[in-house]
């Protein structure tokens, strides 16, 4: 079988592409609504209280946002890891860590409490904040991708200059999870964060997140823009996938059993893993159940092949489990009341020691989705002016790769 | 759980990382804005002579405190001007009384909690801004005009003492600047303070005769409140976490 040399393509615009464009362009106009709706109203409009002061703008936010240095593996894995099969993905990986997070972003500033003050985060840095590091690591984090994409795709550029390129972009998106996972485990006040597995966490979530949505991207890109993809490849990345998964759950294995054996964290724990109503279902169902054990189940333990359909489900399921260990995360983190006095039963008109409750609102629903919309739009706009996607991806021309 | 008497109020190490870090703060909203940060300092045109040399702190007697009375809530509301919306989840509350049942011996008390003006304040290090800020005398603020409503302060508070502002505001005091989308709490009553006077919620407890909050300058020793400190048991919230707040608790 002849083997094609990797030629990169904008993917052609099909109707169905132009549908799907439309359709993520509906998603970001209600977003749109949404984020001005809650600019003019102010957060009464939410579901957000005093209690619960980050709400599903947050969720959807924290997961782009991981997912982005998750999506940015894919082109690690052939200029870090010199896995030269994965070479020909490579543009497509950068182009989405960009887009997710710049998705991811736009939710986070919509859901300020004075987005108008933007340009004042520009102008006012506390270096003692993550928050101010993680500002700098995100907006540093699309300068690297963007370089790392440019010495990729020109021609100029010596090939040499890949792999550096590369290794800055893994080291940069390792920091960028590290601080995200720590804007939860430097909080001091709360049970269910205060911990340094928070980092290593977020990053084994990235893991799986951004590759689980490379996967579906990269099969509906392909679908819609008529390029041809192996099965075998997707299959490889699916079992790697499946990987991530198990690393996830034994990272939240061990946060959940080091909580346990404190004493002072039995309550948060308790609550959690028992008591909490849509956050215990949410964690033992979705994140754990459907999220982890079924996909590992579907691609390890079955037989049969690996097939595109089954990628695309056990990415989705993954996806859903992100969603839902993020919501616990920081839902439930906060919805779990702080003990302010150990020993004693505490009442107050500010909801002292209650579990507080979070119902999320239409606006902020259309807002996180719209995150989703923006990120998909970008990715897909960038797929067609720009030539990121090699017009075969067929498992005969990747083997010959290694 | 005594007042770590052992313990300088004012920590030379911990001040001088966080004064390097208000310099910062102060620099950038010196250089920006000049007029009317002031303002948004709590309403002192003090500011600039604030006392380094003071650490003002509040003793709460909880046996003082009846279960029955909220003046100092309604003094608060009064001096900076919030109030409640019939939303009690979403309404700011920048003092609050807290009902205390001892699960052991089912004793109850009753006492007021506020931001605690710590000396090591979670809310300030998170604050991507700098919009959270300690002055040189202890008392902990928010600018109003760098306040970008992130709520990192909120999350990052262990006394659930911070509120946002979820609808538009109307007929502020002119000391107590608020906004919609921005975090607030209390000042301390800060423009009282740098007035020479003492807080509202002190005033009025005083004023019903219970005597359960002592204000004063927790660095001079013949102060009644370092006095009855040095005196009698007293604790912080949350000792745990080492913050050495500003607010002290007797008789909890």
């Amino acid at each position: 079988m002849a083997i094609d040399r990797t030629i990169y393509r904008e993917i052609s615009v099909t109707p169905h592409l132009c549908a799907v464009a439309m359709a993520l362009v509906a998603c970001i106009a209600a977003a749109s609504w949404g984020g001005v709706y809650v600019e003019h109203h102010g957060h009464s409009v939410t579901g957000m209280t005093n209690q619960v002061v980050w709400g599903l703008p947050h969720v959807f936010a924290v997961f782009l946002i991981v997912a982005a240095s998750g999506a940015l593996n894919v082109a690690s894995m052939s200029s870090v890891f010199d896995k030269m099969a994965y070479k020909p993905l490579s543009r497509l990986s950068g182009v989405l860590a960009i887009s997710l997070l710049v998705g991811g972003l736009a939710v986070l500033v919509l859901d300020l409490g004075r987005p108008d003050r933007l340009i004042v985060q520009m102008t006012h840095f506390n270096f003692m904040s993550i928050f101010t590091w993680n500002i700098l690591l995100y907006t540093g984090f699309l300068a690297v991708v963007a370089i790392y994409l440019w010495v990729q795709m020109d021609r100029n550029v010596h090939p040499k200059w890949t792999k550096p390129a590369g290794v800055l972009a893994f080291v940069w998106r390792l920091a960028l999870t590290t601080g995200t996972g720590s804007i939860f485990g430097w909080l001091v006040a709360r049970p269910g964060y205060d911990a340094a597995i928070m980092a290593p966490l977020f990053i084994a979530m990235s893991l799986a997140l951004g590759l689980a949505v490379y996967i579906l991207v990269l099969q509906v890109l392909c679908l819609l823009g008529n390029c041809q993809l192996g099965q075998k490849l997707v299959a490889r990345m699916t079992r790697l996938l499946a990987l991530f998964v198990a690393i996830v759950l034994y990272f939240t294995a061990v946060q959940h059993l080091t909580n346990l054996y404190a004493a002072e964290h039995a309550g948060f724990e308790a609550f959690i893993l028992r008591d909490g109503g849509i956050y215990t279902t949410l964690f033992w169902g979705v994140q754990v159940a459907l999220g982890g054990l079924v996909p590992i189940a579907l691609v390890w333990v079955r037989k049969t092949p690996v097939t595109a359909g089954l990628s695309a489900g056990v990415s989705l399921l993954v996806i859903l489990g992100g969603m839902a260990q993020i919501y616990v995360i920081i839902i439930g983190g906060q919805a779990y009341s702080m003990e302010l006095f150990p020993g004693f039963e505490v009442e107050s008109s500010f909801f002292d020691g209650m579990i507080a409750s979070y119902k999320p609102s239409l606006p902020e629903i259309s807002l996180g989705l719209g995150g989703v919309a923006l990120s998909l739009l970008i990715v897909g706009v960038g797929a067609r002016v720009l030539r990121i996607l090699p017009t075969n991806l067929s498992d005969q021309n990747l083997a010959a790769k290694g | 759980m005594t007042f770590r008497a052992g313990k300088d109020p004012v920590s030379p190490s911990k001040s001088s990382r966080r004064d390097f870090l208000r310099s910062g703060a102060a620099l950038a909203s010196m250089t920006l804005a000049p007029g009317v940060t002031l303002m948004a300092f709590g309403g002192s045109e003090a500011q600039g002579a604030v006392d380094a040399g003071k650490r003002w702190g509040l003793l709460i007697d909880a046996s003082k405190c009846p279960s029955d009375c909220s003046a100092c809530v309604t003094a608060c509301k009064d001096e900076n001007g919030w109030t409640g919306h019939g939303d009690p989840e979403r309404d700011v509350q920048w003092i609050r009384k807290v009902t205390l049942k001892d699960k052991s011996t089912g004793r109850k008390t009753s006492l007021p909690v506020m931001c605690q003006h710590c000396e090591s304040p979670p809310c300030v290090d998170v604050c991507p801004t700098g919009a959270s800020f300690k002055r040189a005398d202890g008392i902990v603020l928010v600018d109003k005009h760098i306040c970008i409503g992130c709520r990192y302060c909120m999350v990052a508070c262990p006394f659930s003492a911070r509120s946002f502002v979820h609808e538009p505001v109307t007929n502020q005091k002119p000391h107590a600047p608020r906004g919609i989308g921005t975090v607030e709490s209390c000042t301390l009553c800060v423009h009282r303070v740098d007035a020479g006077g003492i807080p509202a919620c002190v005033e009025a407890c005083n004023a019903q005769g219970h005597g359960a909050m002592v204000f004063g300058d927790l660095l001079d020793a013949d102060s009644e409140i370092s006095k009855r400190l040095a005196s009698f048991p007293s604790q912080a919230l949350r000792p745990d976490l080492d913050l050495n707040p500003g607010i002290r608790y007797a008789e909890i």
